[in-house]
């Protein structure tokens, strides 16, 4: 399900002396089945442009364009349950969500909201349990019994319940230790090829955007202000510091290398790709015959 | 939903007003309120008035706050005004009886009178609330409530309970509409249906605000602690309050306004 923004502007308390501006001339496709990266500092609208994808916000100009549906700054407040069942939103720290006794009826709240019996959606709550990699002997446990980081797969389980096309991420793994990162998006990453879903991520690590994400788009102050895929984006970091955003790790390490004379066609994104350069770089010093293969770009 | 809290919010800015030392905006206020019942004649009404009009100009917030304050107890100040209207057994010509019921000229200027009363107190407390930071209002209180001390009432516990919450109403009206955000995200409809779908929709918000308050709560104390908080006396302030010459001429200008009053009234 694709999403579309045309010519979309939001300002916060209209009318008001608290009046902000929060989004001016938003033009933007979100592709069916992309992986999309909202990158951005602190207060550029990106949170803002994320409640327009399921008319948590309706723009105050310009329209949004959610698979068939077509939100205007009229659109009535009723008849969006639809909408919402099909842009599932996990919201930062998304554990302050859980509300119900047991797990199984927390999981099962959201589906049951849009008309799933209670039998159905506790039997999907199990399964979305498992899918997020937690033990079914959780289901009849307190969710405040849990820990952080169950706790907020739990509610990404109850968001799971729903079956949405579109999952959108904010800043899914904030507070969670190293591994816990690691794990909780490559669970993204499996969801989105067995779900067939479309993500988007908003994200402050550009490691993230430059291992999951296949399309990057950058906001800054309200406006959107590049689009294109990571490679793209990643390539000009001088650009990316005067919009204070950073290099993915490996990226940075590539272009540290490259002011001390070796040479890249293109800065590599990941450390396979980097790996792969390096060595075809080496390889011809030291074991010619063995390495000439392994030049081929992996992606 | 949150653009209509504005009644009773801040507006910084930095007029005569809001540079009253806060302790004199909240007892010439109460004191304001008192005074009003001396007024019963429309000259006097009209004195208050142009008393008031005089304070918010001096104040530089626009009109239209002083208008959205009075906005949300309409209803309240007209159902009063109906009653005294309706009901007020006074003198003067009888336009209307009917059992109980009696409209007479008295009555009828009662009503305006109460309406103008109620009117009045709100723009002025509009007016403190408008141009009092949340924080500097509770030293305030605390400064007023000293007194109480003498009867081993808390006045430094009462008093930072107060600041604690009016600091948090801001974090908690945050708090409340991302989780509302995230449950309409499920699927809730917030304001919608009859009043016990209402009423259960409020459930998942409720308990969420609970369990990060108590939580946050938990975390304050922690971090008081671990810096050393002590409450009571001898405890120095970061905002130090300052009786200035203003709020001299302020109290004086109430002074002279309770006089022209009991000298007006009919």
């Amino acid at each position: 399900m694709a999403i579309t923004f045309k010519q979309v502007d939001f300002t916060y308390q209209p009318g008001t002396p608290f009046a902000t501006n929060a989004l001016t001339d938003i033009n933007v496709t979100i592709p069916t089945g992309s992986y999309t990266a909202l990158i951005g500092h602190t207060g550029s609208g990106k949170s803002t442009l994320l409640q327009h994808l399921n008319a948590l916000l309706k723009p105050t100009s310009g329209t949004v364009t959610i698979g068939e549906r077509v939100i205007t700054p009229t659109t009535s407040n009723k008849d969006l349950k639809s909408l919402r069942q099909q842009v599932g939103i996990v919201f930062q720290f998304p554990e302050s969500q859980l509300f119900e006794e047991t797990v199984v009826k927390d999981i099962a709240f959201g589906p049951q909201n849009f008309g799933v019996s209670e039998e159905d959606a506790h039997q999907t709550a199990a399964k979305m349990l498992a899918l997020v990699g937690l033990d079914q002997s959780l289901l009849e446990r307190s969710p405040f019994d849990l820990s952080g980081g169950q706790m907020r797969r739990v509610a990404i389980a109850g968001v799971l319940a729903m079956q949405p096309k579109v999952l959108v991420l904010d800043e899914p793994t904030a507070g969670l230790d190293p591994q816990g990162r690691l794990e909780m998006m490559q669970m993204f990453a499996r969801l989105r090829h067995e779900q067939e879903l479309t993500v988007v991520l908003v994200t402050h690590q550009m490691d993230d955007v430059a291992d999951y994400a296949d399309n990057v788009i950058v906001m800054d102050q309200g406006r959107v202000v590049k689009t294109g895929t990571p490679r793209e984006i990643f390539a000009d970091p001088q650009w990316l510091t005067e919009h204070q955003l950073g290099l993915p790790k490996t990226t940075a390490f590539a272009q540290t290398l490259r002011e001390q004379g070796w040479q890249f066609d293109q800065l590599p994104l990941t450390e396979d790709e980097l790996a792969q350069m390096l060595k075809s770089q080496l390889a011809p010093s030291l074991a010619p015959s063995h390495f000439g293969e392994g030049t081929a770009h992996d992606e | 939903m949150m653009n209509k809290l504005i009644f009773g919010r801040y507006v910084p800015g930095n007029s005569v007003v809001h540079r009253m030392d806060p302790r004199a905006k909240l007892l010439l206020s109460f004191y304001f309120i008192g005074i009003i019942f001396i007024a019963n004649s429309w000259l006097t009404y009209l004195v208050l008035f142009a008393f008031t009009l005089a304070a918010i100009y001096l104040s530089g917030v626009k009109w239209s706050f002083f208008i959205n304050g009075v906005k949300p107890l309409i209803w309240l100040i007209l159902f009063t005004v109906v009653l005294q209207v309706l009901f007020s057994a006074g003198g003067g010509h009888v336009y209307f009886q009917w059992g109980i019921i009696t409209i007479s000229q008295s009555g009828l200027i009662n009503g305006v009178y109460i309406f103008c009363r109620f009117v009045l107190i709100i723009f002025m407390s509009t007016l403190l609330t408008l141009t009092t930071p949340p924080l500097e209002l509770s030293d305030a209180i605390e400064y007023i409530l000293m007194p109480l001390k003498v009867v081993h009432f808390p006045v430094y516990e009462v008093a930072l309970m107060l600041s604690i919450a009016l600091r948090f109403v801001p974090t908690l009206m945050d708090e409340t509409e991302k989780i509302m955000n995230a449950q309409r995200a499920r699927g809730v409809d917030f304001g919608e249906g009859n009043i016990f779908q209402q009423m259960r929709a409020v459930v998942p918000l409720l308990i969420p605000l609970f369990v990060s308050s108590f939580n946050r709560a938990e975390d304050l104390a922690t971090a008081m602690e671990a810096r050393g908080y002590q409450g009571g006396e001898g405890r120095s302030k970061f905002r130090i309050l300052k009786w200035q010459m203003r709020d001299t001429w302020a109290t004086i200008s109430f002074a002279v306004l309770t006089v022209a009053l009991i000298l007006l009234r009919a």
